[in-house]
């Protein structure tokens, strides 16, 4: 039992992924700052990129479709990033706030 | 010894990641967030993804934390950080219900584990299954539109009317 949990297997790098996910749910649902909801995002997709690598190598090791979707990931987060902090800065801009509670502009 | 890398490795994370959202300072969870993404290319060296591991160092340490960081910088108040919302014990039941869910369903899932060992040197496979045949170079296309997209529409954002 315990050379089983101990020895790495494919659902040892899906249960990491599922807590770092969880995390950063959890952050993204808790806390006030905007820049840490964007961190905490950062997190999620961290997590799914682990998943995908994961899969990638213990289930199709040659194709590497795994990866290649864990590129696009990538790809997505940071035009992700980059579009979420200029709404940050445009809103901060009119508000003087980075707080949750002051991004209610889009309300109508 | 693989095993004794890889739940070092999964201690950091997770202990970082929970320090993105404990830690007040938010320039310090920045930190902390930087420390988990070392923490998972680190894991993605243990599946054997080289190329992705050096990409993740490329990218999220050496960029997109930047830009976090930047982002602290021009924020006035950002830096003295805030408790948590009020929505915090609905949020942990949802989370770790989740992750009860998943858990359950990856130990009691078959996956079909396949034997051919992974191929070692993951760059040129990796390029060749890209721009191949039968590869992926329309939905590379479309991440060279959405980056561009997304470049101009930060500019177009930030710019002053």
């Amino acid at each position: 039992m315990l050379t089983a949990i101990l020895t790495l297997s494919l659902q040892h790098y899906l249960i990491l992924s599922a807590i770092i996910f969880c995390i950063g749910i959890f952050g993204v649902i808790t806390q006030r700052n905007v820049i840490k909801v964007i961190m905490c995002l950062e997190i999620m997709l961290n997590a799914v990129n682990i998943a995908l690598i994961a899969f990638s190598q213990y289930i199709v090791p040659v194709a590497l479709t795994g990866q290649i979707f864990a590129i696009f990931v990538m790809v997505v987060a940071a035009a992700e990033v980059a579009v979420g902090i200029a709404i940050i800065f445009s809103v901060y801009r009119n508000r003087e706030s980075v707080d949750m509670e002051n991004f209610n502009i889009l309300k109508w | 010894m693989l095993e004794l890398v890889f739940f070092m490795l999964a201690a950091i994370a997770v202990i970082s990641a929970l320090g993105v959202i404990v830690v007040r300072d938010v320039f310090r969870a920045a930190l902390c967030l930087i420390l988990l993404f070392m923490a998972v290319a680190g894991v993605y060296l243990l599946l054997h993804a080289d190329f992705l591991a050096i990409v993740q160092i490329l990218i999220y340490v050496g960029a997109v934390s930047i830009l976090i960081i930047v982002a602290i910088m021009l924020t006035r108040d950002a830096r003295k950080g805030q408790p948590l919302g009020n929505l915090k014990y609905l949020a942990g039941i949802v989370s770790l219900l989740l992750l009860g869910v998943v858990a359950y369903g990856v130990i009691n899932a078959g996956f079909t584990i396949s034997a051919t060992p992974p191929v070692e040197p993951t760059v040129g496979p990796l390029g060749e299954k890209l721009f191949g045949d039968a590869g992926y170079l329309l939905v590379i296309e479309i991440a060279a539109v959405l980056l561009l997209s997304a470049m101009l529409g930060a500019i177009a954002i930030l710019r002053e009317k």
